[in-house]
């Protein structure tokens, strides 16, 4: 027990997404409760039954609240956490401590975003500080920018190896009939895409969609009443080192580094044994730096490790198997998708794009500029 | 404002815009422990302590990491760059006299006080054929320069 961790003791039951692309007319509340009506009916759950509600809504700081009234319930716990898109990770790690100590027994984690139709545009979580604004970095892709250009510097990393990961993602999303983007990219297409920043170009980037998504989980004693494969949270754990990219002690390694050793250390698995892998892929260049951070590849090796289709369709590690946030959906925040896809993998019903026989994965969430990480380790039953 | 209670404490980004309109580039160094801080802030992280003084810096960096902010048309492309200073903390800033792509990691650069319509602020030339604070990145705090 790592940590005080209650390895196991709470699982996944139900896991959906709703309106991934675009769903005019509907407000990010709406799409929230839409894909959290879905999650809890296949656990055989209505709202009622929740008791733990974790939801952190792109503008609304007080969304805990405005989403149990939407419900009709009145929760005993409630968690706005906002860690950026990492924040869904950081509720599954609330949400196991509050049903192991018997807190609560359903938890419902929820997110949803109108951000294309609404805003049309990336709808920053951030205001920018004072000591960057004045130098103008397009956010966030000025930061995950200057990491890449620091990654290439120090180990060579090329701009054919960060569109790899473009690639591989597209591939993934090709047999995901919810994928907003399913059509060919090869490297070259990444590289003749239009400059945004250098060195990514806007097929670097994660796309701007709408799109909901939730989670629901019970104790692990309960779990087989409402689920065939329950999707226990074996491990899980959050780190951060800064907020600004300024003050990243190095861009080259992230906070995912302690996240991931901790979250391993609580499960007892290590990177050898996912069969899943589910990393917050809002640019290209945090494929590489958490395939290096959470320990598939040595440092600095994340470029070549992806070459050659080893994450696409066919290759060794599965990663991003729904198509990730740069192909199939990016609603501002991606994270609880990550969860989303590895609960449907773990349970067998990932449809075509299905990784046979997968029973441990491995979900990612990166929160502000690189700045929070937090690493969950999910199993199947015969995992405990 | 309740400035008046408040005189002798330090007001960050106040105390930092102003010396850089009176031409100053300085930033805030604890006395207790001799190390800079950047971003001005009221604390030293860590320790907390609260003995923050401003100094004038040498003004000599090296490029850390480089990005070009690419415009449409017909607005002009820009670069960001973060920049280690010899006294050991990074900023955020931009590297002009060479065109935005030309600007490399490693680079030794100056500071100059650029007189902009919103305020003063501080940019970077590149230092001529000089090693400039090729020492910075070795010296700063979780600065590391170099391949590992």
């Amino acid at each position: 027990m790592s940590e005080g961790f209650p390895r196991g003791k709470a699982a996944i039951v139900g896991a959906a997404t709703y309106g991934i692309g675009e769903a005019p007319g509907l407000d990010s509340i709406d799409l929230a409760v839409h894909a959290s009506v879905r999650a809890l009916a296949a656990a055989r759950l209505t709202p009622q039954d929740v008791d733990g509600l974790f939801v952190c809504l792109p503008s609304d700081f007080l969304s805990g609240l405005s989403l149990a009234e939407y419900l009709g319930i009145r929760p005993k716990f409630t968690d706005n956490n906002r860690t950026g898109g990492s924040a869904f990770l950081s509720h599954v790690y609330w949400a196991a401590h509050a049903l192991a100590a018997g807190a609560c027994d359903v938890a419902l984690i929820a997110y949803g975003s109108n951000q294309r139709s609404g805003a049309g545009k990336l709808v920053s979580a951030q205001k920018q500080p004072w000591f960057e604004a004045r130098y103008k970095p397009v956010m966030p892709v000025g930061a995950y920018a200057l990491a890449a250009s620091r990654h290439m510097h120090e180990f060579g990393t090329t701009r054919e190896q960060l569109a790899e990961v473009a690639v591989a993602a597209r591939g993934w999303a090709q047999k995901n009939p919810e994928a907003f983007m399913r059509d060919p990219l090869s490297v070259q297409d990444v590289l003749a895409a239009r400059m945004v920043a250098d060195p990514l170009t806007v097929r670097d980037c994660c796309l701007v969609t709408d799109g909901a998504a939730a989670i629901v989980l019970t104790r692990a004693d309960r779990a087989r009443d409402h689920c065939a494969t329950p999707v226990h949270v074996l491990g899980c754990a959050a780190a951060t080192d800064h907020s600004s990219i300024v003050a990243m002690p190095d861009l080259t390694v992230t906070a995912a580094a302690e996240s991931g050793a901790r979250a391993y250390a609580q499960a007892g698995y290590g990177p050898r044994d996912m069969d899943v892998v589910e990393l917050y892929d809002a640019f290209t260049i945090n494929t590489l730096l958490f395939l290096e951070d959470l320990g598939f590849c040595p440092k600095g090796e994340g470029g070549r490790f992806v070459s050659g289709g080893r994450i696409a369709p066919g290759g060794e590690l599965p990663v991003n198997t729904n198509g990730g946030g740069l192909s199939c959906v990016h609603p501002g925040m991606y994270g609880l998708f990550t969860l989303v896809e590895s609960a449907q993998q773990l349970m067998g019903q990932a449809g075509e794009r299905q990784v046979p026989g997968a029973r441990l994965a491995l979900a990612h969430g990166n929160g502000g500029t690189l700045s929070s990480q937090v690493t969950a380790i999910l199993g199947t039953p015969e995992t405990l | 404002m309740s400035e008046p209670r408040f005189e002798t404490a330090p007001l960050p980004e106040r105390d930092y815009q102003r010396h850089l309109e009176e031409g100053r580039f300085m930033l805030q160094r604890s006395r207790s422990s001799g190390r800079f801080v950047y971003y001005p802030r009221v604390a030293e992280p860590r320790t907390g302590a609260t003995d923050l003084e401003w100094v004038e810096v040498s003004g000599l960096g090296t490029v850390y990491a480089t990005s070009v902010m690419r415009q449409r048309d017909p607005a002009a492309n820009y670069n960001v760059a973060l920049i280690d200073l010899a006294e050991g903390v990074r900023m955020m800033s931009r590297v002009e006299g060479v065109p935005p792509e030309q600007v490399r990691i490693g680079m030794a650069v100056r500071a100059r006080i650029a007189r902009e319509a919103d305020g003063a602020l501080v940019v970077f030339d590149p230092v001529e054929g000089g090693a400039g604070a090729s020492g910075a990145g070795a010296t700063g705090a979780g600065a590391a320069g170099g391949a590992r």
